[in-house]
C-alpha cells in the first residue's frame, strides 16, 4: 500500500500522478473463504477490515451486488453523535465515536470526520424534559451533552431562529461538541483499501442469491451470481436487503425497508457552522465540506425498494428548514436522493449470531447508523471471531423480540437520528 | 406521490389522502393467551418485507376512513390491486 | 472591447434598453437580452471562477446547462440569490449582479492560487492528505478547504417573498416547447384533451428561437395555441422532477424578471398530476476535450448561434470552429451570415459532407480536417488557438476572439429517467436515449434522440502531441474536473462509473453534469478499455435544475406551516394574558400570571387557590371518542386493560391503554351514557392516534362487532371546575341534575343543561378536590366560561393553566402519559395494576405483559421521590443512582419524570421511574447534578389526601 501523504503526493505530482497504485485491487472470488462479508457498504468493509487487523482473520472477502459504499453508505446525512439514552445504545455509539476519532490516521484515508457540533432543537415542554433526560444520562455516562439556552443555540448556530413568535419557536437545544459530520464515500474506501492490504478481498459486482447450509443446519457457503464461495463463516450487513438476505437462510426477520430521501443545495460559502436537528419540526441539516446544505427528510411512508421517494416529503422537509432558518428561502435545492433503510421494531440495530450456525447479522441501522460504522464493523468483526457477542452488542440480539427486552430510544425520546 | 385505488370509493387518490398500515393478512389470534412467546414475536414483529409482490394495508383516512389492503410491488412501488378487507388474500 | 451587438436581427427589444449592472460596473441591454447576452453584447468575457481552481471562465453555453458563469443578483434586502446561471436571468433596468468565488474581485482572484498548485491538487487529494498533525485538521485544514469551496455567498437576512403553490390536472402534459413540443401540442390542440405545455423559458420556442427561418411557423403555432382554449401554456416553469404515477413537479418564476414586483409571488409551485407526458426537452450540446477549452470565449456553437440569432449578439469578431460533429459547421455558416467573421473551421474528422466544404467554401472559410485545437492562449479571453494534425505534425497558431466547440448531441432524458423509464445506448449519437417508458409517457423530437442531429464523430479526448498527463483539458467545469482526473481514477482502482463521479466529482455541480457526464463516460471507456455500457451510468435524480427552497415550502411558513389548533376558550385566555405552552399542536394557557408574577408565583397562587376555593381550567383540548353501538362496552372491553361490560349508565371509568406490544400509550376517563353509548376521552396528543388505532381493531380484527368510533374533539367545549367551592358555584347555573352527593357521585355523568345549554356534565376530578368537567356545544364555551368567571366571583374563582393542572394531578400521584410513561411502560410499571382487569381473558396487550422480560423483576418501576431537603425541586430527566460515588460512567437505575414545587405542602414532590422501585420504599437514593448530588427517599406516589376525602364530598 502505497502511504497517502503530503509528501507522496507532491512527490506523485512530479510525476504527473501517473504511478498511483490502485486503491484496493478488483479481485475476483476465491472458491472459498474462511469469512466472508455480505455486503460492502461502510459496516461490511469496516468488519472485514478489522477481522484482519484485529483477529488476524486475513483469507476474507467482502461481496457487494453493486459498487462498494453505494447503499446508504454513499446515500445518508453523515451525521455523528453518541448521545442516546440508554446505557446499551450510549455504549454502542461512543464506542463507535470514540473509534471515528482517529480513523483517519489508522486507515490512512482522510474520512474528514468534522466535529461541528450536533445540536437538537427543543420546541415545547416535553421536548426539554426529553433532552434533559438524555444530557443528565449522557453526563453519568461519560458522554458529552449540553443544555443550552436559545440564546447560546443561537450563538452556537447564528441562522437559528429564535424568535419566539415562531410556530415552533426554540426553546433551547442539547449540544454534542464532538458530534458532526464526516465524508461518507471515504469512510468505505479508507476501510477497502486498509482491509484490501491486509489480504482482504473485495469483490464487487458480486450479488449473494442464496445461502447453502449443511445437514447439521450450519452455514456452508454462498451462492453468488458469480458462481458458489464455499464459507462456514458469513457475516450479513446488507442494510435495506437485509430482510431477502435473511430468507435466503430460511430466517424470518423483524425489519421492515422503507425509502429515505435526503438533499443538498447549492454549494455556499461556508455559513452553517454545525449540525442542527428537530425532531419536533422534522429536519436537520448540516453544510459540507463542499459548501452544500446537507437536509435530510423523513422516510416515506410505505415498504419500498425503489430507492425514490415522494415530492411532498421533500416539499414538508425545506418548508421545515425554512422555519428553522428563514434565511435560507432564496437557497436551491440541487439534487434530491433516496436510500432504503431497514427498521425494527424498536428502531435499535440488530448485530450478532443468528438462530443458523455459522450465519450472522448486523442490521435494522435504519436512519442512523452511518454515525456507528466503525464500531459495528468492529463488533460484528468480534463476533464473527469469537463467535459470541462483545458485551457492547450483546443486547442487541434477536430475542429481545421475543421476550420484550426492547430498547427503543424513539419511544423514549421521539428521537429518529 | 403515489396514486391509490381505495376499493370502498371506487377511486383512484392521491397518496396524501391515504395512511399506510403495515403489512396485511396479520391476523390477531382469536385467543393470544394460546401462543407461545415465539408464536407471539412473530404476530408483533415478524414481517415479510420481500422485495417484490408486497401485500399491505391501506387506510382511507382523509376519505372513506376504511381499511383496506393492497398487493403492491416493492421494487416498482406500483399496485397490482387493492381490495376490500376480509377478502381473502389475492 | 464594446460592440458586440449585431447591427439587425435578434428577439431583443432594440427599442426598450435597460440599465443593469455586473460588479458595480453599468452596463444596457435590450429588453428580452438575459445577462449572459447583455454582457456579451457589452464586451464582456469573463463572468466567473471555477469552484476548484479558481480559473476565469466565460459562457460555455445559453441556456440552463451552463456551468461557469454563475452570478448572485441583489434585489434588495433579504433579497440576494447565489448561484444564478446569467444565462438564465432576464435583464431588467436596475438589475444587480455579482460575481462570485472570487476575492478581492474578479479580475484579480487570490484563490487562483489553487491553479498554479493544480498538479497538487488532483482528484480526491483531500483523501490523501491533511491527516498530519491530527489536531491541524479541526483547526486549520478544514476550515481552510471550506473557505476555498462554496461558490457564492449564502443569503444572511429573511426572505420577504411569498411563493405560491397549487395543484394542476390535465389529460396531456407536453414538457419542452420547442418544434416537437409545440408540433404535438398542436396535434392535441384539436381534440377535446386538456393540454398543458410547459417550458422553462421565457418564450416558447426552444430551439427555434435561434432560428429566424422558423419565426413565422413559430409564430402561427403560438397563436393556434394561445386560440386553443383546452391548451394551457406555461412558460418560465421548469418541470425538475417526475415522481410516480405521472405526478411533475414544476417552478414557475413569477416576477424574478420583473424591475419591481409589488406583492406578487416570486414564485408558484405547480402539482401536476397527467394523464399522459410528453416529453419534449431537446438535447444539449456536448463541449469537447482539450487543453484551454475553458478559456473565456471558448464555447458551445449552438449557443454562439443562440447569441447571434436570438440576442443579436456576436460572441466575437472572428471566431473560430472545433467540430466533431456537422451542427457546428451548420452553427458557423449560420454566424457568417448574421455577419459575424469566421477565422476557420477545424474539424477533427478526416472526410465530411462535401456539402458542408462547398458552403464553406462559398463563404470563404478556412478548413482544416483531420485537425485538433491542442491549446488556447489568453487569460481572461482567447487570443489565439494552437492547431495541430492529428498525427502531431503540423502545429501552428490561429488568431481568433473565440472558439466554438460541436462535439455532437446529448438528448435531455432527465425526467424519462426520474419516471423509471430505461435507457439504450445509441452508438450513432454516442449517447443514451429513451428504451422502455415505466409511465404514461413518451419523448417526442431530439430528446428522443429521434431527430436528425447530422453526421458526427464520437470522442473522448482530442488528439493531441502534449503529453496527457500535464494538460488541464476540462470535462466538468465548474467543478475543474480534468480529462486526467478521471484517468487517474481509474488508475486507482474505481472503475464503475458511480465511483469515478463520486472520486472526481465530475457531474456532481450545479449543472449536475448536463455538459460532462457523457464526456466523463466516454473518458471512462477508453481508459478501463471496456464499452460504456459495462460501467454504467449515474442516476439522474430530481431536480432537473435547481429550485428555490422557498418555493417548495410554498405557502407552508409561519402560521400556515402547520395549523395551530385553538380552543373556543383560547381568545379569553389571551385576553386576559395567559402565557402558552404548545401541546402536539395545540396551544394551551399553561399559567395566568398577575402583574409581577413569575411562572412559580402564579402556579403557586393557582395551585392554593383551587384547594382552597375553585379553579377554573380549558380541558377542551382532551381527545373525546362517542363509541355508539349494541356491542360499544364489548368492543372497550377489548381495547382497554380493565373491565367495561358492567359499568352501569351514569358512571365513569379510568381507562388505560396499551398497544399490543404491552406498553401504555394513552388513558382517560370515560362515561357510560346509554347501555350501547360512551364518551371516551384520550390524552390531548392521543387523540387521532387512539381512534386510528380503535377503528383499525374495529374494521379488521372484529367487524362483527356493531359499534361507530366518532371523533368529537372539536364538538366540545371542557371546562373543570376544581376545588371544594365547584359545586356550590354550579348548582345555581345547572337545570335538571341533581348535584348532591348521593345523587351524583365522583365518577359520574349527568345529562342536563347549564344557563340553557346542553350540556354533559361528568363529576371527575384530575386534582383531587370535588370536580365536575362541564362539556358543551364547543361554540358555547366562552361565553360559558365568562358566565362562570362572574358567577364565581363571590368565591374569588382562579383560572389555571397547565402547569397547575400538573402540580396538582402529582400531588394525587395522577400520571401523565408521555410524561411519566414513555412508551417502554407497562400498567405494572406505572403501579396501574389496580386498573387492569385481572380476570379478564383479553385485551389488547394483555399477551405481551406475560413476556419473560416484562415479568422479570428489576424493571423500572414509578414511585413517589421525596427529596431530603424539601426545598430542592430535582429537574425532571435527572438519573438516579444507588450509589452516588461510583466512577464513570454510573450505573444508573431511574429518572426523574415529574417534579414539581407543592405550595399545598410546602415542599417539593416528585415521581420517578426506578429499577425495582415498588419494592424500595423508603430507601435513599440519589441524584448526581453538576456540582450536587441530592439525596431523596422512595415514597408512595399519594402525596396529599391520600384516603381521597376531598373527593368524596
Ligand atoms: C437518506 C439517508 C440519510 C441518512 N442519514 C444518516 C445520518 O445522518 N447519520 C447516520 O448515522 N445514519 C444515517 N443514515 C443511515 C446510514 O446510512 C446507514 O445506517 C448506514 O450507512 C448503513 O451502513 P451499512 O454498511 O450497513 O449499509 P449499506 O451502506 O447500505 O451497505 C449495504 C450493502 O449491501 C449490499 N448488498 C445488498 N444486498 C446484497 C446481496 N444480495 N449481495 C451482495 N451485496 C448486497 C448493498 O449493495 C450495499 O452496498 C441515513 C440513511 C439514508 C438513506
Ligand atoms: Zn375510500
Amino acid at each position: 500500500m502505497t502511504r497517502f501523504s503530503a509528501f507522496s503526493l507532491f512527490a506523485k505530482a512530479l510525476g504527473g500522478h501517473k504511478d498511483w497504485p490502485e486503491q484496493w485491487p478488483d479481485a475476483a472470488p476465491k472458491p472459498a473463504y474462511d469469512a466472508i462479508i455480505v455486503g460492502g457498504g461502510g459496516h461490511g468493509l469496516g468488519a472485514a477490515y478489522y477481522l484482519a487487523k484485529k483477529y488476524g482473520i486475513t483469507n476474507v472477502a467482502v461481496l457487494e451486488k453493486g459498487w462498494i459504499g453505494g447503499g446508504n453508505t454513499g446515500r445518508n446525512t453523515t451525521i455523528i453523535r453518541s448521545n442516546y439514552l440508554y446505557d446499551e445504545s450510549a455504549h454502542l455509539y461512543d464506542h463507535a465515536v470514540k473509534l471515528w476519532d482517529g480513523l483517519s490516521q489508522e486507515l490512512n484515508y482522510n474520512t474528514m470526520y468534522s466535529k461541528r457540533g450536533v445540536m437538537m432543537l427543543a420546541h415545547n415542554v416535553h421536548d426539554i424534559q426529553s433532552f434533559k433526560r438524555h444530557i443528565h444520562a449522557n453526563r453519568l455516562n461519560g458522554v458529552d451533552n449540553e443544555w443550552l439556552t436559545p440564546e447560546e443555540a443561537r450563538a452556537y448556530c447564528p441562522p437559528l431562529n429564535i424568535s419566539p413568535d415562531a410556530r415552533y419557536p426554540v426553546l433551547g437545544a442539547a449540544l454534542q461538541r464532538r458530534g458532526g459530520t464526516a465524508r461518507h464515500d471515504t469512510v468505505a474506501w479508507g476501510y477497502a483499501r486498509a482491509a484490501a492490504a491486509l489480504g482482504v478481498d473485495i469483490i464487487q459486482n458480486c450479488g449473494v442469491t442464496g445461502i447453502r447450509r449443511g445437514v447439521d443446519g450450519a452455514v456452508e457457503g454462498v451462492e453468488t451470481t458469480r458462481g458458489y464461495i464455499s464459507c462456514k463463516r458469513v457475516g450479513v450487513s446488507a442494510a435495506g436487503n437485509s430482510s431477502v438476505i435473511m430468507q435466503m437462510a430460511g430466517l424470518d426477520f423483524p425489519l421492515e425497508s422503507y425509502p429515505l430521501q435526503a438533499l443538498v443545495s447549492e454549494p455556499v460559502k461556508p455559513t452553517f457552522p454545525c449540525v442542527v436537528m428537530s425532531n419536533t419540526v422534522h429536519a436537520y441539516m448540516s453544510q459540507s465540506d463542499k459548501g452544500e446544505l446537507v437536509i435530510g427528510a423523513g422516510t416515506d411512508q410505505y415498504v419500498s425498494y425503489s430507492q425514490r421517494g415522494a415530492l411532498h416529503i421533500v416539499e414538508h422537509t425545506l418548508a421545515a428548514i425554512c422555519e428553522i432558518f428563514p434565511i435560507y428561502r432564496r437557497m436551491r435545492m440541487l439534487r434530491t436522493w433516496g436510500g432504503i433503510v431497514d427498521v425494527t421494531p424498536d428502531r435499535s440495530p440488530i448485530l450478532g449470531k443468528t438462530p443458523v450456525k455459522g450465519l450472522y447479522v448486523n442490521c435494522g441501522w435504519g436512519t442512523g447508523g452511518f454515525k456507528a460504522t466503525p464500531g459495528a464493523g468492529d463488533l460484528l468483526a468480534y463476533t464473527m471471531a469469537k463467535d459470541e457477542p462483545h458485551w457492547i452488542n450483546a443486547p442487541y440480539n434477536l430475542d429481545r423480540f421475543r421476550n420484550g427486552r426492547l430498547i427503543d430510544e424513539a419511544a423514549a425520546a421521539a428521537v429518529a437520528h | 406521490m403515489i396514486l391509490i385505488h381505495c376499493p370502498y370509493c371506487d377511486e383512484k387518490r392521491a397518496e396524501i389522502e391515504f395512511a399506510y398500515a403495515g403489512e396485511a393478512h396479520i391476523s390477531r389470534p382469536v385467543d393470544p393467551s394460546t401462543y407461545g412467546d415465539e408464536e407471539w414475536e412473530r404476530y408483533l414483529f415478524i414481517r415479510a418485507n420481500p422485495k417484490g409482490r408486497h401485500h399491505e394495508r391501506w387506510r382511507h383516512i382523509h376519505g372513506c376512513g376504511r381499511f383496506f389492503n393492497a398487493v403492491r410491488d416493492t421494487v416498482t412501488d406500483k399496485f397490482e390491486t387493492t381490495y376490500k378487507a376480509g377478502e381473502p388474500r389475492k | 472591447m464594446s460592440g458586440f451587438r449585431l447591427p439587425t436581427g435578434g428577439r431583443v427589444d432594440r427599442s426598450r434598453p435597460v440599465r443593469f449592472s455586473f460588479d458595480g460596473v453599468s452596463y444596457t441591454g435590450f429588453a428580452g437580452d438575459t445577462l449572459a447576452s447583455a454582457l456579451l453584447a457589452n464586451g464582456v468575457m469573463l463572468f466567473g471562477r471555477s469552484f476548484k481552481y479558481h480559473r476565469p471562465r466565460g459562457l460555455l453555453a445559453a441556456g440552463s446547462e451552463e456551468p461557469n458563469a454563475l452570478v448572485s443578483v441583489d434585489r434588495g434586502p433579504g433579497r440576494f440569490t447565489p448561484n444564478l446561471r446569467a444565462t438564465n436571468v432576464e435583464v431588467h433596468e436596475g438589475l444587480k449582479a455579482v460575481s462570485q468565488n472570487r476575492w478581492p474581485s474578479l479580475k484579480t482572484d487570490f484563490g487562483a492560487i489553487n491553479d498554479r498548485l493544480g498538479m497538487f491538487f488532483p482528484a480526491g487529494f483531500y483523501n490523501k492528505t491533511f491527516m498530519w498533525p491530527r489536531s491541524f485538521w479541526d483547526k486549520l485544514y478544514e476550515p481552510a478547504i471550506r473557505k476555498i469551496a462554496g461558490l457564492g455567498d449564502a443569503p444572511t437576512e429573511d426572505d420577504p417573498d411569498q411563493y405560491a403553490a397549487t395543484h394542476a390536472h390535465c389529460d396531456l402534459l407536453i414538457i419542452g416547447a420547442g418544434p416537437a413540443g409545440i408540433d404535438a401540442a398542436l396535434e392535441a390542440a384539436g381534440t377535446n384533451r386538456r393540454v398543458t405545455v410547459i417550458d422553462e423559458q421565457d418564450e416558447a420556442g426552444g430551439s427555434a428561437l435561434a432560428d429566424p427561418s422558423l419565426w413565422q411557423w413559430l409564430e402561427r403555432s403560438m397563436k393556434a395555441l394561445n386560440d386553443a382554449p383546452n391548451v394551457t401554456i406555461l412558460t418560465r416553469t421548469t418541470a425538475f422532477g417526475y415522481y410516480h404515477d405521472n405526478f411533475i413537479g414544476a417552478v414557475q418564476r413569477l416576477t424574478d424578471h420583473l424591475p419591481d414586483d409589488g406583492d406578487a409571488p416570486r414564485e408558484k409551485l405547480w402539482r401536476i398530476r397527467a394523464g399522459e407526458v410528453i416529453l419534449a426537452q431537446g438535447a444539449i450540446e456536448r463541449p469537447l476535450v482539450f487543453a484551454g477549452n475553458d478559456t473565456p470565449g471558448v464555447m458551445l456553437s449552438s449557443a454562439a448561434k443562440t447569441f447571434a440569432n436570438r440576442y443579436g449578439v456576436a460572441v466575437g469578431k472572428s471566431v473560430a470552429l472545433m467540430a466533431t460533429h456537422d451542427s457546428g459547421w451548420h452553427d458557423v455558416f449560420a454566424l457568417a451570415k448574421a455577419g459575424v467573421g469566421i477565422a476557420a473551421i477545424i474539424d477533427v474528422r478526416d472526410t465530411v459532407d462535401a456539402d458542408l466544404l462547398k458552403q464553406a467554401a462559398d463563404l470563404r472559410i478556412t478548413v482544416k480536417l483531420s485537425h485538433s485545437v491542442i491549446g488556447v492562449s489568453g487569460r481572461y479571453g482567447v487570443k489565439t488557438i494552437e492547431i495541430a494534425h492529428n498525427d502531431g505534425t503540423g502545429i501552428r497558431s490561429i488568431a481568433c476572439d473565440a472558439l466554438l466547440m460541436a462535439g455532437g448531441w446529448t438528448p435531455s432524458v432527465h425526467l424519462w429517467s426520474h419516471s423509471k423509464g430505461t435507457l439504450k445506448w445509441c452508438d450513432d449519437i454516442g449517447a443514451y436515449v429513451p428504451d422502455q417508458p415505466n409511465e404514461n409517457v413518451r419523448c417526442v423530437g431530439a430528446c428522443a434522440g429521434a431527430c436528425n442531429f447530422g453526421q458526427g464523430a464520437v470522442i473522448d479526448v482530442l488528439p493531441t502531441p502534449m503529453d496527457q498527463s500535464r494538460i488541464k483539458a476540462f470535462v466538468d467545469f465548474q467543478n475543474d474536473v480534468t480529462a486526467k482526473d478521471i484517468k487517474l481514477a481509474v488508475r486507482e482502482g474505481f472503475r464503475s462509473i458511480e465511483h469515478i463521479k463520486r472520486y472526481t466529482t465530475n457531474g456532481m455541480a450545479t449543472d449536475q453534469g448536463k455538459t460532462s457526464n457523457l464526456n466523463g463516460l466516454q473518458i471512462a471507456s477508453t481508459a478501463l478499455a471496456k464499452p460504456i455500457t459495462d460501467i454504467g451510468l449515474t442516476t439522474f435524480r430530481p431536480p432537473y435544475t435547481p429550485q428555490t427552497f422557498g418555493a417548495l415550502a410554498g405557502h407552508a411558513k409561519g402560521a400556515l406551516f402547520q395549523a395551530t389548533r385553538t380552543t373556543n376558550i383560547d381568545s379569553w385566555a389571551e385576553e386576559h394574558s395567559a402565557v402558552f405552552e404548545l401541546v402536539a399542536q395545540w396551544r394551551r394557557a399553561r399559567y395566568f400570571p398577575k402583574a409581577g408574577e413569575d411562572m412559580h408565583a402564579a402556579v403557586n397562587r393557582e395551585c392554593v387557590a383551587v384547594r382552597s376555593s375553585v379553579g377554573i381550567f380549558d380541558a377542551s383540548t382532551l381527545g373525546k371518542i362517542e363509541v355508539v353501538g349494541p356491542d360499544a362496552a364489548e368492543f372497550l372491553n377489548r381495547m382497554y386493560t380493565n373491565p367495561w361490560k358492567a359499568l352501569e349508565p351514569g358512571r365513569c371509568r379510568y381507562g388505560l391503554l396499551l398497544k399490543e406490544d404491552g406498553f401504555i400509550t394513552d388513558d382517560g376517563v370515560s362515561a357510560r351514557l346509554a347501555p350501547d353509548r360512551f364518551h371516551l376521552t384520550t390524552t390531548t396528543g392521543g387523540a387521532a392516534r387512539v381512534l386510528n388505532m380503535m377503528e383499525d381493531y374495529l374494521q379488521t380484527e372484529w367487524p362483527d362487532l356493531n359499534v361507530w368510533l366518532t371523533s368529537t374533539t372539536e364538538q366540545y367545549a371542557v371546562i373543570a371546575l376544581q376545588g371544594p367551592n365547584a359545586r356550590k358555584l354550579l348548582e345555581p347555573l345547572v337545570e335538571g341534575i341533581d348535584l348532591s352527593a348521593e345523587a351524583f357521585p365522583h365518577m359520574a355523568i349527568r345529562e342536563g343543561a347549564i344557563c340553557g345549554i346542553p350540556t354533559r356534565l361528568f363529576r371527575v376530578s384530575f386534582t383531587g378536590e370535588l370536580g365536575f368537567e362541564i362539556n358543551v356545544p364547543t361554540a358555547y364555551g366562552r361565553a360559558l366560561w365568562e358566565r362562570i368567571m362572574a358567577e364565581g366571583d363571590r368565591y374569588d374563582i382562579t383560572p389555571y393553566g397547565t402547569e397547575t393542572m400538573h402540580v396538582l394531578r402529582a400531588e394525587k400521584g395522577f400520571i401523565i402519559v408521555g410524561q411519566d410513561t414513555d412508551g417502554t411502560v407497562t400498567p405494572y410499571d406505572a403501579s396501574l395494576d389496580w386498573a387492569v382487569g385481572k380476570k379478564k381473558l383479553d385485551f389488547v396487550g394483555k399477551r405481551s405483559l406475560a413476556r419473560p422480560d416484562i415479568v422479570a423483576a428489576g424493571r423500572k418501576q414509578l414511585v413517589g421521590l421525596l427529596t431530603d431537603d424539601p426545598n430542592v425541586v430535582l429537574e425532571e430527566g435527572a438519573q438516579i443512582v444507588a450509589d452516588p460515588n461510583q466512577p464513570i460512567p454510573m450505573k444508573m437505575i431511574g429518572h426523574v419524570t415529574s417534579s414539581y414545587w407543592s405550595a399545598t405542602l410546602g415542599r417539593s414532590i416528585a415521581m420517578a421511574l426506578v429499577a425495582g422501585g415498588q419494592d424500595k420504599m423508603g430507601e435513599t437514593l440519589h441524584i448526581p447534578m453538576p456540582g450536587k448530588t441530592h439525596t431523596a427517599k422512595i415514597s408512595g406516589m399519594v402525596f396529599y389526601d391520600p384516603q381521597g376525602a376531598r373527593l368524596n364530598v
